[in-house]
Protein backbone atom coordinates (compact mmCIF):
# COMPACT_ATOMS: atom_id res chain seq x y z
CA UNK A 1 0.00 0.00 0.00
CA UNK A 2 3.14 2.31 0.88
CA UNK A 3 4.33 2.06 -2.60
CA UNK A 4 1.02 2.77 -4.44
CA UNK A 5 0.69 6.31 -6.74
CA UNK A 6 -2.26 6.83 -4.79
CA UNK A 7 -0.33 6.84 -0.98
CA UNK A 8 2.44 9.13 -2.64
CA UNK A 9 -0.14 11.74 -4.00
CA UNK A 10 -1.96 11.73 -0.92
CA UNK A 11 1.04 11.73 1.40
CA UNK A 12 3.05 14.69 -0.91
CA UNK A 13 -0.30 16.62 -0.71
CA UNK A 14 -0.41 16.28 3.54
CA UNK A 15 3.43 16.89 4.33
CA UNK A 16 2.97 20.32 2.00
CA UNK A 17 0.22 21.63 3.37
CA UNK A 18 1.30 20.95 6.88
CA UNK A 19 4.64 22.40 6.15
CA UNK A 20 3.18 25.20 4.19
CA UNK A 21 0.87 25.92 7.15
CA UNK A 22 3.96 26.11 9.77
CA UNK A 23 5.74 28.15 8.14
CA UNK A 24 3.37 30.70 7.34
CA UNK A 25 2.49 30.92 10.72
CA UNK A 26 6.20 31.29 11.96
CA UNK A 27 6.29 34.27 8.84
CA UNK A 28 3.09 35.76 10.07
CA UNK A 29 4.46 35.54 13.69
CA UNK A 30 7.96 37.10 13.94
CA UNK A 31 6.85 39.71 11.29
CA UNK A 32 6.50 42.23 13.42
CA UNK A 33 9.48 41.89 15.18
CA UNK A 34 11.58 41.30 11.88
CA UNK A 35 9.76 44.93 10.20
CA UNK A 36 11.18 46.56 13.76
CA UNK A 37 14.73 45.33 12.95
CA UNK A 38 14.82 46.47 9.39
CA UNK A 39 13.22 49.87 10.21
CA UNK A 40 16.06 50.47 13.51
CA UNK A 41 18.58 49.13 10.45
CA UNK A 42 17.40 51.78 8.31
CA UNK A 43 17.28 54.38 10.90
CA UNK A 44 20.73 54.02 12.06
CA UNK A 45 21.99 53.80 8.12
CA UNK A 46 20.44 57.56 8.06
CA UNK A 47 21.80 58.79 11.32
CA UNK A 48 25.63 57.36 10.34
CA UNK A 49 25.72 59.31 7.59
CA UNK A 50 25.52 62.85 9.56
CA UNK A 51 26.93 61.88 12.75
CA UNK A 52 29.06 59.22 15.17
CA UNK A 53 27.29 56.36 16.04
CA UNK A 54 28.16 55.45 19.64
CA UNK A 55 27.39 51.88 20.91
CA UNK A 56 23.94 51.33 22.11
CA UNK A 57 23.26 55.01 21.41
CA UNK A 58 19.23 55.29 21.37
CA UNK A 59 18.96 55.37 17.36
CA UNK A 60 15.13 55.51 17.73
CA UNK A 61 15.19 58.87 20.21
CA UNK A 62 17.59 60.15 18.28
CA UNK A 63 16.25 59.44 14.68
CA UNK A 64 12.73 60.90 15.95
CA UNK A 65 14.31 64.45 17.58
CA UNK A 66 17.13 64.72 14.71
CA UNK A 67 15.87 63.54 11.64
CA UNK A 68 12.34 65.39 9.61
CA UNK A 69 11.31 63.41 6.63
CA UNK A 70 9.97 64.98 3.68
CA UNK A 71 9.25 63.95 0.29
CA UNK A 72 9.86 66.24 -2.92
CA UNK A 73 9.13 65.30 -6.40
CA UNK A 74 11.72 66.03 -9.30
CA UNK A 75 11.44 69.79 -9.22
CA UNK A 76 12.03 70.24 -5.70
CA UNK A 77 8.81 70.85 -4.47
CA UNK A 78 7.38 69.48 -1.38
CA UNK A 79 4.55 66.37 -1.55
CA UNK A 80 2.22 65.47 0.70
CA UNK A 81 3.06 62.40 1.28
CA UNK A 82 5.17 60.34 4.00
CA UNK A 83 8.66 59.30 3.86
CA UNK A 84 8.09 55.74 4.70
CA UNK A 85 5.16 55.16 2.15
CA UNK A 86 7.55 55.47 -0.45
CA UNK A 87 8.96 52.41 -1.73
CA UNK A 88 12.38 52.99 -3.40
CA UNK A 89 12.19 49.90 -5.61
CA UNK A 90 9.02 50.81 -6.91
CA UNK A 91 10.04 54.85 -7.78
CA UNK A 92 13.15 53.42 -9.55
CA UNK A 93 10.86 51.60 -12.12
CA UNK A 94 9.28 54.80 -12.97
CA UNK A 95 10.82 57.62 -15.21
CA UNK A 96 13.02 59.91 -13.30
CA UNK A 97 10.80 62.90 -13.29
CA UNK A 98 8.27 61.01 -12.06
CA UNK A 99 9.70 59.97 -8.92
CA UNK A 100 8.91 60.49 -5.30
CA UNK A 101 12.33 61.63 -3.67
CA UNK A 102 12.98 61.33 0.15
CA UNK A 103 14.63 63.62 2.06
CA UNK A 104 16.02 62.91 5.90
CA UNK A 105 16.87 66.74 6.91
CA UNK A 106 19.77 66.28 9.73
CA UNK A 107 17.93 69.53 12.04
CA UNK A 108 20.59 71.07 14.85
CA UNK A 109 19.59 69.83 18.36
CA UNK A 110 18.59 73.60 19.77
CA UNK A 111 16.90 75.04 16.79
CA UNK A 112 14.67 72.46 15.00
CA UNK A 113 14.54 75.39 12.21
CA UNK A 114 17.94 75.10 10.85
CA UNK A 115 19.04 72.13 8.53
CA UNK A 116 21.99 71.02 9.36
CA UNK A 117 22.41 68.60 6.61
CA UNK A 118 20.38 66.90 4.32
CA UNK A 119 20.34 62.89 3.40
CA UNK A 120 19.43 62.11 0.25
CA UNK A 121 18.13 57.94 -0.87
CA UNK A 122 19.89 57.03 -3.43
CA UNK A 123 19.10 53.41 -5.13
CA UNK A 124 20.46 50.81 -8.23
CA UNK A 125 21.78 48.14 -9.48
CA UNK A 126 25.50 46.53 -8.57
CA UNK A 127 26.89 43.19 -9.96
CA UNK A 128 24.30 40.96 -8.92
CA UNK A 129 21.47 42.51 -6.97
CA UNK A 130 19.84 45.96 -6.28
CA UNK A 131 22.40 48.05 -4.03
CA UNK A 132 21.01 51.15 -1.70
CA UNK A 133 22.20 54.01 0.03
CA UNK A 134 22.29 57.06 1.89
CA UNK A 135 24.48 60.28 0.62
CA UNK A 136 24.48 62.96 3.42
CA UNK A 137 25.37 66.14 2.46
CA UNK A 138 27.09 69.32 4.15
CA UNK A 139 24.84 72.24 3.96
CA UNK A 140 26.17 73.47 0.98
CA UNK A 141 24.22 71.27 -0.60
CA UNK A 142 27.33 70.10 -2.51
CA UNK A 143 29.99 68.25 -0.38
CA UNK A 144 29.43 64.53 0.78
CA UNK A 145 29.19 64.66 4.44
CA UNK A 146 28.86 60.67 4.41
CA UNK A 147 27.40 58.20 2.90
CA UNK A 148 26.14 54.60 3.96
CA UNK A 149 25.72 51.98 1.06
CA UNK A 150 23.95 48.64 1.30
CA UNK A 151 23.45 46.04 -0.67
CA UNK A 152 21.57 42.74 -0.97
CA UNK A 153 24.18 40.28 -3.12
CA UNK A 154 27.35 41.74 -4.04
CA UNK A 155 30.26 39.44 -4.02
CA UNK A 156 31.52 39.09 -0.55
CA UNK A 157 35.03 40.71 -0.15
CA UNK A 158 34.85 42.29 -3.18
CA UNK A 159 31.56 44.43 -4.50
CA UNK A 160 30.22 43.55 -1.07
CA UNK A 161 33.06 46.60 0.29
CA UNK A 162 30.67 49.17 -0.44
CA UNK A 163 28.83 48.60 2.77
CA UNK A 164 32.35 49.02 4.43
CA UNK A 165 33.20 51.92 6.70
CA UNK A 166 37.08 51.66 5.13
CA UNK A 167 35.04 52.22 1.16
CA UNK A 168 32.42 54.80 2.69
CA UNK A 169 35.22 57.17 3.78
CA UNK A 170 36.99 57.46 0.96
CA UNK A 171 33.54 59.59 -0.13
CA UNK A 172 33.77 62.16 2.76
CA UNK A 173 34.51 65.48 1.61
CA UNK A 174 34.04 65.37 -2.25
CA UNK A 175 31.68 67.20 -4.02
CA UNK A 176 28.93 66.86 -6.88
CA UNK A 177 28.71 70.15 -7.97
CA UNK A 178 31.90 71.51 -10.05
CA UNK A 179 30.75 75.33 -10.11
CA UNK A 180 27.01 75.33 -10.90
CA UNK A 181 27.49 71.61 -13.35
CA UNK A 182 26.42 68.87 -11.56
CA UNK A 183 29.50 66.32 -12.13
CA UNK A 184 28.76 63.78 -9.04
CA UNK A 185 31.49 61.42 -7.63
CA UNK A 186 32.97 58.76 -9.69
CA UNK A 187 34.71 55.68 -8.20
CA UNK A 188 37.57 55.32 -10.59
CA UNK A 189 39.00 51.76 -11.89
CA UNK A 190 41.97 50.58 -9.82
CA UNK A 191 43.23 50.71 -6.48
CA UNK A 192 45.40 52.53 -4.14
CA UNK A 193 45.61 55.82 -5.78
CA UNK A 194 45.52 58.89 -3.85
CA UNK A 195 42.64 61.29 -5.35
CA UNK A 196 42.89 63.97 -2.02
CA UNK A 197 43.23 66.42 -4.45
CA UNK A 198 40.10 65.30 -6.70
CA UNK A 199 36.86 66.04 -5.29
CA UNK A 200 35.04 64.61 -7.90
CA UNK A 201 36.91 60.89 -7.76
CA UNK A 202 37.29 58.31 -5.28
CA UNK A 203 39.71 55.39 -5.23
CA UNK A 204 38.35 52.14 -6.54
CA UNK A 205 37.95 49.13 -5.68
CA UNK A 206 40.14 46.14 -6.82
CA UNK A 207 38.14 43.08 -8.47
CA UNK A 208 34.98 44.80 -8.24
CA UNK A 209 35.08 47.28 -11.34
CA UNK A 210 31.20 46.64 -12.02
CA UNK A 211 29.90 46.94 -8.49
CA UNK A 212 31.75 50.11 -8.58
CA UNK A 213 30.15 51.04 -12.06
CA UNK A 214 27.01 50.50 -10.64
CA UNK A 215 27.88 52.71 -7.63
CA UNK A 216 28.98 55.34 -10.28
CA UNK A 217 25.41 54.98 -12.00
CA UNK A 218 23.00 55.07 -9.34
CA UNK A 219 24.81 58.40 -7.57
CA UNK A 220 24.49 60.35 -10.71
CA UNK A 221 21.47 59.29 -11.39
CA UNK A 222 20.19 59.91 -8.27
CA UNK A 223 21.70 63.13 -7.77
CA UNK A 224 20.49 64.26 -11.14
CA UNK A 225 16.53 63.69 -9.72
CA UNK A 226 17.56 65.81 -6.67
CA UNK A 227 19.37 68.40 -8.79
CA UNK A 228 16.54 70.95 -8.58
CA UNK A 229 16.57 70.54 -4.88
CA UNK A 230 20.10 70.81 -4.31
CA UNK A 231 20.22 73.89 -6.15
CA UNK A 232 17.53 75.65 -4.58
CA UNK A 233 19.15 75.33 -1.24
CA UNK A 234 22.20 75.46 -2.41
CA UNK A 235 21.12 79.17 -3.40
CA UNK A 236 19.50 80.13 -0.63
CA UNK A 237 22.23 78.90 1.67
CA UNK A 238 24.74 81.07 -0.38
CA UNK A 239 22.36 84.07 0.64
CA UNK A 240 22.15 83.52 3.94
CA UNK A 241 26.05 83.31 3.89
CA UNK A 242 26.28 86.33 2.31
CA UNK B 1 30.20 10.13 2.27
CA UNK B 2 31.64 7.31 4.49
CA UNK B 3 28.73 7.63 7.07
CA UNK B 4 27.49 3.49 7.25
CA UNK B 5 24.00 2.59 8.39
CA UNK B 6 24.24 2.23 11.90
CA UNK B 7 21.42 -0.18 12.17
CA UNK B 8 20.65 -0.63 16.34
CA UNK B 9 18.50 -3.49 16.65
CA UNK B 10 16.10 -2.99 19.40
CA UNK B 11 15.42 -5.92 20.97
CA UNK B 12 12.65 -5.70 22.94
CA UNK B 13 14.23 -4.87 26.41
CA UNK B 14 12.01 -4.15 29.25
CA UNK B 15 13.07 -0.81 29.47
CA UNK B 16 16.20 1.17 27.83
CA UNK B 17 17.63 3.42 30.14
CA UNK B 18 17.08 6.93 29.11
CA UNK B 19 20.95 7.48 28.76
CA UNK B 20 22.10 3.71 28.34
CA UNK B 21 25.60 3.11 27.09
CA UNK B 22 24.60 3.04 23.33
CA UNK B 23 22.49 6.11 23.60
CA UNK B 24 25.49 8.08 25.50
CA UNK B 25 27.87 6.82 22.68
CA UNK B 26 25.65 8.25 20.08
CA UNK B 27 26.47 11.73 21.44
CA UNK B 28 30.09 11.10 21.74
CA UNK B 29 31.08 9.69 18.79
CA UNK B 30 30.76 12.34 16.76
CA UNK B 31 32.47 14.46 19.00
CA UNK B 32 35.53 12.45 18.17
CA UNK B 33 36.05 9.62 16.13
CA UNK B 34 32.69 9.59 14.09
CA UNK B 35 32.77 13.65 13.89
CA UNK B 36 31.02 14.98 10.77
CA UNK B 37 33.51 17.79 10.08
CA UNK B 38 37.08 16.16 10.49
CA UNK B 39 36.24 12.54 9.94
CA UNK B 40 33.12 12.33 7.78
CA UNK B 41 34.22 15.30 6.01
CA UNK B 42 31.30 16.47 5.35
CA UNK B 43 29.79 20.48 6.32
CA UNK B 44 33.23 21.98 5.29
CA UNK B 45 32.05 24.93 3.55
CA UNK B 46 30.06 26.49 6.03
CA UNK B 47 33.01 25.47 8.65
CA UNK B 48 35.32 27.83 6.20
CA UNK B 49 32.93 30.74 5.73
CA UNK B 50 31.26 31.40 8.93
CA UNK B 51 33.95 30.83 11.49
CA UNK B 52 35.99 34.10 11.50
CA UNK B 53 34.52 35.06 14.62
CA UNK B 54 32.99 33.47 17.70
CA UNK B 55 29.86 34.80 17.52
CA UNK B 56 28.50 33.84 14.12
CA UNK B 57 30.06 30.42 14.55
CA UNK B 58 28.36 29.96 17.80
CA UNK B 59 24.87 30.86 15.88
CA UNK B 60 25.76 28.84 13.15
CA UNK B 61 26.51 25.61 14.97
CA UNK B 62 23.14 26.12 17.22
CA UNK B 63 21.12 26.66 14.21
CA UNK B 64 22.71 23.63 12.73
CA UNK B 65 22.42 21.35 15.91
CA UNK B 66 18.72 22.83 16.39
CA UNK B 67 18.43 21.33 12.44
CA UNK B 68 19.76 18.25 12.57
CA UNK B 69 17.87 17.27 16.21
CA UNK B 70 14.24 18.18 14.54
CA UNK B 71 14.96 16.77 11.32
CA UNK B 72 16.09 13.59 13.06
CA UNK B 73 13.42 13.49 14.95
CA UNK B 74 10.98 14.19 12.62
CA UNK B 75 12.25 11.98 10.12
CA UNK B 76 12.78 8.80 12.42
CA UNK B 77 8.79 9.17 13.78
CA UNK B 78 7.81 9.43 10.46
CA UNK B 79 10.07 6.70 8.87
CA UNK B 80 7.24 3.56 8.57
CA UNK B 81 4.84 6.01 6.54
CA UNK B 82 7.25 7.68 3.97
CA UNK B 83 6.95 6.20 0.51
CA UNK B 84 10.34 5.15 -0.52
CA UNK B 85 9.90 5.98 -3.69
CA UNK B 86 9.61 9.65 -2.89
CA UNK B 87 11.78 9.60 0.69
CA UNK B 88 14.77 12.19 -0.38
CA UNK B 89 12.06 14.83 -1.49
CA UNK B 90 10.64 14.44 2.19
CA UNK B 91 13.31 14.48 3.72
CA UNK B 92 14.60 17.67 1.94
CA UNK B 93 10.90 18.79 2.88
CA UNK B 94 11.41 18.40 6.97
CA UNK B 95 14.60 19.77 6.69
CA UNK B 96 13.73 22.69 4.99
CA UNK B 97 11.10 23.64 7.28
CA UNK B 98 13.26 23.98 10.42
CA UNK B 99 15.97 25.87 8.58
CA UNK B 100 13.53 28.58 7.31
CA UNK B 101 12.02 28.37 10.98
CA UNK B 102 15.56 28.99 11.97
CA UNK B 103 16.27 32.07 9.84
CA UNK B 104 13.24 33.35 10.35
CA UNK B 105 13.96 33.21 14.12
CA UNK B 106 17.35 34.49 13.74
CA UNK B 107 16.04 37.40 11.68
CA UNK B 108 13.28 38.67 14.23
CA UNK B 109 15.88 37.96 17.43
CA UNK B 110 19.69 38.50 16.61
CA UNK B 111 19.51 40.82 13.08
CA UNK B 112 22.93 41.47 13.02
CA UNK B 113 24.10 38.19 12.78
CA UNK B 114 21.90 36.61 10.40
CA UNK B 115 22.99 39.21 8.13
CA UNK B 116 26.60 37.99 8.87
CA UNK B 117 25.47 34.39 8.69
CA UNK B 118 23.23 35.78 5.36
CA UNK B 119 23.46 32.57 2.51
CA UNK B 120 24.97 30.21 4.92
CA UNK B 121 22.19 29.33 7.01
CA UNK B 122 19.73 28.99 4.29
CA UNK B 123 22.20 26.30 2.77
CA UNK B 124 21.75 24.67 5.99
CA UNK B 125 19.31 22.42 3.88
CA UNK B 126 22.17 21.43 1.90
CA UNK B 127 24.61 20.64 4.31
CA UNK B 128 25.36 17.22 4.17
CA UNK B 129 25.63 16.62 7.39
CA UNK B 130 21.22 16.84 7.79
CA UNK B 131 21.12 14.73 4.65
CA UNK B 132 23.70 12.48 5.60
CA UNK B 133 22.02 11.63 9.04
CA UNK B 134 18.66 11.58 8.06
CA UNK B 135 19.56 8.73 5.41
CA UNK B 136 21.79 7.14 7.83
CA UNK B 137 20.27 6.56 10.75
CA UNK B 138 17.14 8.49 11.84
CA UNK B 139 15.30 6.78 8.76
CA UNK B 140 16.53 3.28 10.34
CA UNK B 141 16.07 4.16 14.01
CA UNK B 142 13.64 5.01 16.89
CA UNK B 143 12.97 8.39 17.49
CA UNK B 144 14.91 9.41 21.01
CA UNK B 145 17.97 7.31 19.87
CA UNK B 146 17.86 9.71 16.25
CA UNK B 147 17.18 13.03 18.05
CA UNK B 148 20.35 12.20 20.58
CA UNK B 149 21.96 11.11 17.01
CA UNK B 150 20.78 14.59 15.81
CA UNK B 151 22.43 16.33 19.05
CA UNK B 152 25.45 14.72 18.94
CA UNK B 153 26.50 15.33 15.34
CA UNK B 154 25.25 19.31 15.74
CA UNK B 155 27.44 19.45 18.90
CA UNK B 156 30.15 17.58 16.87
CA UNK B 157 30.00 20.34 14.13
CA UNK B 158 29.75 22.92 15.97
CA UNK B 159 32.80 21.84 18.51
CA UNK B 160 34.51 21.94 15.41
CA UNK B 161 33.30 25.66 14.12
CA UNK B 162 33.94 26.99 17.57
CA UNK B 163 38.05 25.49 17.82
CA UNK B 164 38.12 27.45 14.67
CA UNK B 165 36.81 30.50 15.25
CA UNK B 166 38.48 30.53 18.21
CA UNK B 167 41.96 30.39 16.18
CA UNK B 168 40.74 32.64 13.50
CA UNK B 169 39.29 35.25 15.83
CA UNK B 170 42.05 35.14 17.79
CA UNK B 171 44.57 35.09 15.26
CA UNK B 172 42.83 37.58 13.25
CA UNK B 173 42.00 40.21 15.15
CA UNK B 174 43.98 39.50 18.13
CA UNK B 175 40.02 39.21 20.16
CA UNK B 176 37.99 36.93 21.15
CA UNK B 177 34.12 36.98 21.29
CA UNK B 178 34.00 40.02 19.68
CA UNK B 179 29.99 41.42 19.51
CA UNK B 180 29.48 40.24 22.91
CA UNK B 181 29.59 42.06 26.26
CA UNK B 182 32.31 39.96 27.48
CA UNK B 183 34.86 41.29 24.49
CA UNK B 184 38.04 40.25 25.09
CA UNK B 185 41.12 42.13 23.53
CA UNK B 186 43.44 39.50 24.55
CA UNK B 187 46.47 41.57 23.29
CA UNK B 188 45.57 44.72 23.82
CA UNK B 189 44.66 43.49 27.47
CA UNK B 190 48.40 42.26 27.91
CA UNK B 191 49.76 45.80 26.74
CA UNK B 192 50.62 44.22 23.44
CA UNK B 193 50.48 45.29 19.56
CA UNK B 194 49.34 43.10 17.54
CA UNK B 195 49.34 43.26 14.20
CA UNK B 196 45.92 40.96 13.22
CA UNK B 197 47.08 38.05 10.54
CA UNK B 198 45.01 38.41 7.04
CA UNK B 199 45.36 35.24 6.19
CA UNK B 200 43.02 33.77 9.49
CA UNK B 201 40.46 36.42 8.39
CA UNK B 202 40.07 34.84 5.15
CA UNK B 203 38.60 31.09 4.15
CA UNK B 204 42.11 29.79 2.95
CA UNK B 205 43.03 30.48 6.21
CA UNK B 206 40.17 28.18 8.01
CA UNK B 207 41.39 25.97 5.65
CA UNK B 208 45.30 25.23 6.57
CA UNK B 209 43.55 25.35 10.68
CA UNK B 210 41.15 22.60 9.90
CA UNK B 211 44.14 20.62 8.20
CA UNK B 212 45.73 20.74 11.52
CA UNK B 213 42.84 20.01 13.60
CA UNK B 214 42.58 16.78 11.18
CA UNK B 215 46.16 16.00 11.89
CA UNK B 216 45.89 16.62 15.45
CA UNK B 217 43.18 14.36 16.02
CA UNK B 218 44.19 11.61 13.79
CA UNK B 219 48.01 11.14 15.37
CA UNK B 220 45.99 11.09 18.74
CA UNK B 221 43.30 8.69 18.04
CA UNK B 222 46.49 6.29 16.12
CA UNK B 223 44.51 7.08 12.82
CA UNK B 224 45.74 4.72 9.74
CA UNK B 225 44.71 5.26 6.36
CA UNK B 226 43.55 1.77 5.24
CA UNK B 227 43.54 0.14 1.27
Amino acid sequence: MRQSNGYIVFYSAMLTIVCGGLLAFASQALKPRQDANIEFERKSNILSTVMTLEEGADITKLYESRIRELVIDVNGNRVDKKAADVNVGVEYKKLPEERMLPVYEFISATDSSKVENAVILVFGFGLWNTIAGFVALESDFNTIKGVSYSHVGETPGLGARIATSEIQERYKGKQIFQAATLVSVVMQKGEGIDYSNNPHKVDGMSGATLTAKGVNNMLKEYFGCYQKYLEKNKGINQQANL
Amino acid sequence: MSAEVVEVVQVEKKSEPLLSKKNKKLISNPLDIDNPITVQVLGVCSALAVTSQIKPAFFMAAGLTFVTIFSNLFISMLRDTIPSRIRIIVQLAIVSVWVIMVDQLLKAYVYDISKQLSVFVGLIITNCIVMGRLEAYAMGNKPFPSLLDGLGNGLGYGMILLILAFFRELLGSGTLFKGWAFEWKVFESMGLHYQGNGLMLLPAGACILLGVIIWVQRSINGYRETH
